[in-house]
Order: structure tokens, then sequence, then C-alpha cells
């Protein structure tokens, strides 16, 4: 991995060590105060959920023809969310991108978390829950198996594994660096990480054969981040509806995820750096290269649109040109113009190196888009579910109602819970990694980087 | 140390092993033991590190680790099993939809990926476990130091007592800042 020899000297190995320890310190006050606003989240999630498994999905917003909404929407949204996370930590691992080291923990962890929190949302969304087990492939009474070519099947497979992938992922990654706090910890943490860091003491054969299993971890998790959002994606572009039924799905979908996934990595990373400290590890130069990120998948995604509005008035297709035109100037023009400025127009204001370089702005951009990506996903899913040709059938408007929204604060809650409780104990930044791109201690200077 | 049940403890903590430990505060001086104890003739010393570095590797000269064919048997047997199951179950219970043959291997691909995602990525972590569970039963119980998760390399050299003097001056010559008997 490249050393930079920028790098200030007051970062050293001890320095990297202790700050990130820090942040597993006794929590404050405003850390309780966020950790009991997620949980309260949950609850009203939670609470939600009880009615609808009581009275059943009627309570949900769902009117004919649209039968896939809020809860599909929030499910591409939080597999979305865990899209960047895989790209940081295994893409450009392989890139051998040096600034990733700083921020991929935080970015991992959000991964695990988003996957758990979309893994929800079907289970939510086939109303009866009890029955999640007939997805997988097990021997039944009746001899029946799922069926292989429906797109379904395909996705539990592919979540499955990514969330299989991802935690073991970011376990490995987690456990040279429990190991360092553990030799600094002292009482119940330090039984916990002894536990936890499974006899790490960065012996060579260790780190043999850890670096080659890490490095082809990255390797098999690379092509799965790109088939996970593709299967999504094939969730709708199998189907015959206008505005789903497009071959740009799979890298349309890819981009996006990467594009809100690293809106959510500057959301989250903003307040952790300024809560624990961590000031001069998280540069200002991570953030840049993260809005760099964004800057090139929000333009990809920027041209999808394009794309998706080209084709359908160069198809000549009526249909398509019709389902089009009510996406953009039916009853859903304000979701349609969200994602578009949100998504579309945008991250263009990265193009500007201030913007880029100043936090708060990028903070504020981040937000914007995940609500921008929040809104595609239910421009795709609802209004081309309620739009031309199927408007004739149509007895009601669809709106979400206080089923769905109390659903979807719950799993922002959820996400956030396991999120607070994972940087408060474990680290999250890595430790070893973030000493690899530092110039290791020397007693003479040396001849390569001097 | 915490207290193991007696066959956890048996696998996890092998019988301790007699030797020198020397801490370093550089890498140069670490990398310069290495080569002084491989030019002494010793093979069967352990090197501690905060990260990895290359040029540990390198001073070493291992061989690659074979956790790479866990990776290759595990991805290969993943898609096996992927094209298996689908294979088998479709043919299990024939139902032909979308007119598409019964078994269509298109579609199937899609699920034989994942498998051999899947399998690859667990089969790794499982090459990992066993090498390094093996790798510590061959070395023993060893001298180890906090500091070397933090800003410290290290050497543990197994040595008796007839030959702990000499190792120990071999270890301070190179730079050791300290060095412990154990």
């Amino acid at each position: 991995m490249a050393e930079k020899p920028t790098t200030p000297t007051r970062v050293t190995y001890d320095y990297v060590t202790r700050t990130i320890a820090r942040t597993l310190s006794t929590p404050s006050r405003g850390y309780f105060l966020l950790l009991g606003a997620a949980v309260a989240l949950l609850a009203i999630g939670i609470i939600t959920l009880l009615y609808l498994l009581r009275y059943g999905l009627g309570l949900a917003g769902y009117s004919h023809p649209v039968y896939w909404a809020v809860f599909i929407t929030c499910f591409v949204f939080w597999v979305g969310i865990a899209h960047s996370g895989t790209l940081i930590s295994a893409i450009l691992f392989l890139f051998r991108s040096g600034w990733r080291t700083a921020v991929y923990r935080t970015a991992e962890a959000m991964t695990v978390f988003a996957v758990m929190t979309a893994g929800l949302f079907p289970l939510i969304h086939i109303g009866r829950q009890w029955y999640f087990y007939w997805l997988i492939p097990y021997p039944n009474e009746r001899g029946l198996w799922p069926n292989f070519k429906s797109p379904l099947i395909w996705d539990e497979f592919a979540i499955g594994t990514y969330f299989t992938v991802s935690t073991v992922f970011l376990i490995m990654g987690l456990i040279p660096d429990i190991a360092a706090v553990r030799d600094l910890a002292t009482g119940w943490r330090k039984k916990l990480y002894a536990l936890t860091s499974i006899g790490w003491t960065g012996s060579n054969e260790q780190w043999r054969h850890y670096t080659r299993g890490y490095l082809y971890l990255a390797a098999l998790a690379t092509p799965l981040v790109l088939s996970v959002h593709s299967v999504v994606s094939w969730d709708f572009a199998m189907a015959l509806v206008p505005g789903w039924h497009a071959t740009i799905f799979a890298p349309y979908f890819v981009a996006g995820a990467i594009y809100s996934g690293c809106g959510m990595v500057i959301t989250l990373l903003t307040p952790i750096r300024k809560l624990f400290g961590l000031e001069e590890i998280i540069t200002v130069k991570h953030f840049e290269n993260l809005a760099k990120l964004c800057l090139l998948t929000g333009s990809i995604v920027g041209y999808a649109y394009a794309c998706e509005y080209f084709m359908a008035w160069y198809s000549g297709n009526p249909t398509e040109r019709a389902a089009f035109w009510y996406r953009a100037f039916g009853p859903y023009w304000w979701a349609s113009w969200t994602m578009i400025i949100c998504n579309g127009f945008l991250p263009l204001l990265l193009w500007i190196k201030k913007i880029r370089t100043n936090i708060t702005a990028l903070f504020v951009i981040s937000i914007f888009v995940n609500v921008g990506m929040w809104f595609e996903r239910y421009v795709i899913i609802v209004v081309s579910l309620a739009g031309e040709p199927f408007t004739k059938w149509t007895n009601a408007v669809y709106n979400p109602t206080w089923a769905d929204w109390g659903v979807m604060a719950g799993s922002f809650g959820w996400f956030f819970m396991w999120f607070l409780l994972f940087v408060k104990n474990f680290p999250a930044v890595s430790i070893s990694e973030v000493k690899e791109v530092l110039p290791p201690p020397r007693a003479k200077p040396s001849r390569v980087h001097a | 140390m915490m207290a193991l049940p007696k066959p956890l403890n048996d696998l996890f903590r092998p019988p301790p092993t007699p030797g020198m430990l020397a801490v370093f505060a550089q890498l140069d001086t670490t990398l310069d033991a290495i080569k002084k104890l491989r030019a002494a003739g010793h093979t069967d010393f352990t090197v501690y590190s905060p990260i990895p570095r290359h040029e540990i590797e390198d001073a070493l000269g291992q061989p690659v680790s074979p956790v790479r064919m866990f990776t290759l048997v595990g991805g290969i047997a993943g898609c096996s099993i992927g094209a298996w199951i689908t294979l088998w179950m479709s043919a299990d219970w024939p139902i032909v939809t979308g007119g598409k043959p019964v078994g269509s291997i298109p579609p199937y691909v899609v699920i034989m990926f994942e498998m051999t995602i899947l399998f690859g990525a667990l089969s790794t972590i499982l090459g990992i476990l066993l090498n390094t569970l093996f790798a510590a039963r061959r070395a023993g119980t060893i001298l180890y130091d906090p500091r070397f998760t933090n800003d410290r390399f290290g050497i543990f050299v197994p040595a008796g007592s007839d030959k702990a003097a000499k190792v120990e001056s071999l270890l301070r010559d190179a730079g050791a800042e300290e060095v412990r008997r154990g």
C-alpha cells in the first residue's frame, strides 16, 4: 500500500491506536440521546408492525393496481445503501486506494446493518411472515421446490449471500483491531475483546494467511456487490411493466446504489468524526474522495434518467411513451422531479472544489442524495404500477398511509440503533489499516520514501 | 488469561516453548534482526507486527499461503452445488413456466454465481482459521507483548538455555530495545 509522506508526524502508530480506542470509552449524553431516538423510532415501527399483523396489509395504502409500494421501495433503498460499503472495502482495496482505510470500517458496518434492514421488508411485504421459509429450498411433504426461473428466488440467494459475505468480511477486518483494543482495555471489556479477537497476536503466520485470505475475500466480494443490485433490478426488469422492462436496469441500479451509499457514508461519518474527535484520521481529503465517488455515480444515474426518457420517445411505442409522460407530468410529478433534481442535478454541484471540501455542504447534499434515491425507487415502483397502461383499472390514486410511514420510520430506527451500538463497542475506524498508510517507524530514513 | 474447558485448552493452548522475545521500535531494525537470524540458521522464529508489511514477508521468504486452495475448492464446490440444486430440483418437480425448458441454464447461472461466491468466501474463512490454528500449534505457546498490536515489532526465537545467550546478543546487536526470556 502506498505510503503518504505528507501525513503529519503527530499521527504515529501509537496516536492511531489510542485515538481510535478512545472512541470506545464510556458514552456521552449525546450518544444516549441519539440511541434513545433510534430506539423510539424502532418502537414506532414495531407497534405499526403489530397492527399490520393483527389487521392485515390492508392498513398499508395498497390500492389496485399498486401492490408493490413503500415496503418494496424501502427494501430497494436499504439494499442500495448497503452497496457503497463493499465498494469501498473490497473494490477500492483491489485498486490499492490508500484513502479507503480511514472510512471503510464505517462503510462496511453500514453495509451489514443496511442489509439487515433491507431483509425485513420482503418479509413485511409478504403479509404472512410466518411462511417466510417457503423461499428456502427445503424438502417438504408435497415435494415442491422453489421456481428457480423467478427473479425473486435469485434475489433471495443474492441478498442471503451478500449478507453472509459482507458480515464475515466485516468480522475479518475487525479481528486485528479488536486485538489492538484488547491490549489496551481493562475489566469486562478486556474479556469481551479477548474472546472476540480469537487469539490474534499479529504473528507473521497469522498475517501471511490473513492477508491472502482477505485479498480473496475482496476478490469474491467485488463481483458480488455488482451482482446483488443487478439481481434486485431484475426483480423489475424481468417483468413486462413499462418503466421496468429495460436492459439498462442493472448498471443503472448499481450506479444508483453506490451513489446513495456514498451519500449515507458522508451522512454517518460527519457526526462520528466530530463526536469522536477523529479529525486527524478522517480528513477533508477523505470526504472529498467520497464526494468524487458521488459525483461519478450521480452522473451515471443522471445519464440513465436521460436514457430512459430518450428510449421511451425513440422506441415509438405508445404505451412506453404514455408511461413516461405519466411519470413526469402525471399525479406523481412531484416525486419524479424530486428524484431528477436530487440525483440528476444536485451532484453536479460537486464539480466545484469549494463545495467538495466543505463538510457542512457535503452533509446537507448527502441528505438530499438519500431523499432523492428513496424517491427514485418510489417513482420506479409505485408510479410505473400506477401509470399507463394501468390507469384504466385504477380505483383511486395510490397514497401511502400511516402504516407505511410507521414501518419506514421503524427501519431507520433499527438501522441507526445497530450502527450506534456498533461504533461504541467496536473500532469504527480500522486501526491496523490506517497504520498501513503511515510511514513505519525506522531508525534510518528509508531509501525509497525519504 | 481466561480458563478454557480442557478439550478447548488442549486445542488452542499448546504447551509452552522456551525462548527469547525481543521488542523492536523500528521496522528496519526488525528486518535486520530477521536477516541475521536467518543467516545464523534459525527458521522457526515468530515475527510480530501491528500491520502486515511486505518487507517482513520478503525477509522471511515464506511460500504463498495455501488459503488460495481453499478459495478455489470452495468456489468450484459452490458453483457445482448451485448447478445441482437448480437442475435436480427442476427435474424432481417439472413445471413448464414461460414456455422455457424445465432445466434452463441462463436463469440458473444467477444461482450458480451466488453459490460460488458464498462457498468460496466461507471456505476462505475456514482456510484462514485452520492455517493459523495449525501454525499456532506448531509454534507452541510463546511469549507475547501487548505492545505488538500498537506500535512495536517483536521477534520470538525458540531457544533452550544452551543457545539463549547467543540469541540474546544477536537480537541486541540488531537493535532490540528489550529482550526477555520465557
